[in-house]
């Protein structure tokens, strides 16, 4: 045991001591160890914080809301109250939120705008988006009483009360008179109503009864099912579409539901093959600085014929000639790895802070480096230490 | 009688060359005991390299036997092969072949190496045999600041290190003035005198007669001579 750890470290410093009096060939050799660990490291790591940004983005999003959609058929054009009630039953289900939108036009003291989005909410959807910055958000006691409330958000309070407090303030939406009790967020971070954002007009959200009532519709198509148990989200997907099936006199394409979890799945399995996708371009530069080592190793055997031949002659046995030819490709590839990932980190470290992502050095991405230029290293020096082992001491000595 | 530390019989050595076999060595009987300085002498292409190479178990004979300290060499493999170098053969080169890159002493210190002789046990060694060829002070210097002479004695110093059985030395003179090799000569005589075995391979006559025994080979033959016949 001892033995052969004094033969390794005779190895190891005969290895050492070889590449120090080739310095200049020997960086240029590990040049292509640098290149090659540098882009695996810093494509994997720049991945990765994406990664994280999107995911994170993604459940702030809502992770545990079932988004459906039912368009319904020609007889039924979607829910009505009834069946959105039967949709709240279901097991694992917080609550239902269903939206209704259409455009309107809101009139105050000879202020109008006339590119008015409003949105027929219910209490459930405050309950989870904490949009609300000032005043109140709507209640249950708002939905059975169909009060005349409202909440709007800053473009429609800057339109219609520029330089006022909206809130206590009434405004005529469609003819009828509401009382402004909240206002929203700036800033807002839901999906739903970030995409229905008018550019030039308002919003304001009022109880969805009232909605429906002022758009005529009688039946609801669009509504967000908040799931109470997230790892149970599949199964709730599933008998909700049961019951839509149902519903809608089993037509299945009258219906359709976005889980934001099975999205995020998809994203994950997406994302990670673009992981893999880009190391494998990287780890071509890593092959190509393996055969430069290669390279090397082979001219450093032939030139080294003479000093193996000797080495031989004075009893080195064939597999400490293997052994030192060996180090000598490892540690060249490592040093080139630890180079490499010590760059490739502080690529990832400036485009992550271009990019604005988080960034953070992985564990997995050092066992990367160091794994893959080890891995170099063996490989392709294996061939020409093999070879070196392999000569003939006498031909060796001989050659001048 | 001292012992006896080499025998062959009826040694023969033939290359394949293409089509043809040529045999370099036809059948070489040689003795050698314990402590004697003997001289191999023949011309080029007299098969003497093959024979040192067969001596020094870099080669193996095709055909007789060779018992090197009662051991037979035969078609082993180089791993053997090598210890048995590392333990028995003490090589001299004529261009030393000496490692360019490393001081004095760590050029004395690589077969130790090879033999897995401790770290401190090795430089203390390596000192030694330094300074028992006269090169205490020159330690550190590299091969290229050395002469020729000197150079010589480091690598006679790097022979000696493992304690072997037999000194083989193949044209030790052969790169050095008259006067240089001269002096290493007389460190052969000193070597010899403190009881080593010293087999020395050499085409000039004025240097095998430095030898107690001279044996003669002529293609591929071998015959023995005195020292009055050199």
């Amino acid at each position: 045991m001892l033995k052969a750890f004094e033969t390794m470290k005779q190895a190891a410093l005969m290895s050492v001591r070889n590449i120090i009096s080739n310095k200049m060939r020997s960086f240029l050799t590990t040049l292509g160890i640098i290149i090659g660990v540098m882009s695996v490291i810093s494509l994997v790591t720049i991945v990765e914080g994406v990664e994280n940004e999107v995911l994170s983005e993604f459940s702030d999003m809502g992770a545990g809301v079932l988004t459906v959609n039912a368009y319904g058929t020609a007889l039924k054009g979607g829910l009505s109250e009834a069946d959105i009630a039967e949709i709240s039953e279901i097991d694992n289900v917080s609550g239902v939120a269903p939206s209704i939108s259409f455009s309107g036009s809101a009139v105050r003291n000879g202020e109008v705008d006339d590119e008015v989005t409003v949105l027929g909410v219910n209490e459930v959807y405050f309950i989870h988006n904490d949009v609300v910055s000032f005043g109140r958000p709507l209640y249950s006691i708002d939905m059975t009483g169909e009060s005349y409330v409202c909440i709007v958000d800053s473009d429609f309070a800057k339109t219609l009360f520029y330089g006022e407090n909206p809130i206590g303030q009434s405004v005529i939406l469609n003819g009828i008179t509401y009382k402004v009790v909240g206002l929203q967020t700036g800033d807002d971070s839901s999906l739903t109503s970030s995409m229905s954002r008018g550019t030039n007009g308002g919003r304001v959200m009022i109880p969805y009864k009232n909605a429906m009532k002022m758009s005529g519709q009688a039946l609801v198509q669009s509504l967000d099912v908040y799931v109470e148990d997230t790892d149970k989200t599949n199964e709730t997907q599933t008998a909700i579409e049961e019951l839509l099936y149902k519903t809608f006199n089993n037509n299945d394409d009258s219906y359709w539901i976005m889980n934001l979890d099975s999205l995020l799945d998809t994203m994950n399995s997406m994302m990670s093959m673009l992981k893999g996708m880009l190391t494998g371009i990287a780890s071509i530069a890593l092959l190509v600085g393996g055969i430069g080592i290669m390279n090397m190793m082979l001219v450093s055997v032939t030139e080294r014929t003479k000093e193996i031949g000797l080495r031989k002659a004075l009893g080195a046995e064939p597999s400490r000639i293997q052994l030192q030819f060996l180090f000598e490709a490892i540690v060249l590839s490592l040093t080139g790895g630890v180079i490499g990932l010590i760059l490739g980190l502080v690529v990832s470290a400036a485009v992550s802070s271009a990019l604005g992502i988080g960034f953070t050095v992985s564990v997995s991405a050092i066992e990367l480096g160091v794994g893959f230029s080890a891995a170099v290293g063996i490989i392709f020096g294996w061939a020409p230490a093999k070879k070196a082992s392999e000569l003939n001491p006498i031909d060796a000595l001989r050659s001048e | 009688m001292s012992k006896e530390i080499l025998r062959m019989t009826d040694i023969k050595k033939s290359y394949v060359m293409g089509d043809s076999v040529s045999l370099v060595l036809k059948g070489i009987d040689l003795t050698v005991n314990e402590g004697e300085f003997l001289a191999v002498l023949g011309p080029s292409g007299s098969g003497k390299s093959t024979l040192m190479n067969i001596i020094g178990c870099l080669d193996v004979p095709t055909s007789g036997e060779y018992y090197l300290s009662g051991r037979k060499i035969q078609d082993q493999d180089e791993k053997i092969l090598a210890h048995i170098r590392s333990k028995e053969i003490g090589f001299i080169f004529q261009s030393f072949h000496l490692l360019q890159k490393q001081s004095a002493l760590e050029n004395v210190e690589l077969p130790l190496i090879y033999a897995n002789v401790p770290e401190k046990e090795r430089r203390r060694r390596a000192m030694e045999m330094l300074e028992r060829v006269g090169l205490a002070d020159k330690t550190d210097h590299l091969p290229n600041q050395m002469s020729g002479g000197q150079q010589q004695r480091v690598a006679i110093a790097r022979a000696i290190s493992t304690n072997p059985t037999i000194l083989l030395a193949d044209e030790p003179t052969g790169a050095l003035d008259q006067k240089t090799g001269a002096s290493v000569m007389e460190l052969f005589h000193q070597l010899n005198d403190e009881g080593r075995t010293i087999i020395m391979i050499t085409h000039d006559v004025n240097i095998a007669a430095h030898a107690k025994r001279i044996v003669r080979i002529l293609d591929g033959n071998i015959s023995e001579g005195a020292v009055e016949d050199a």
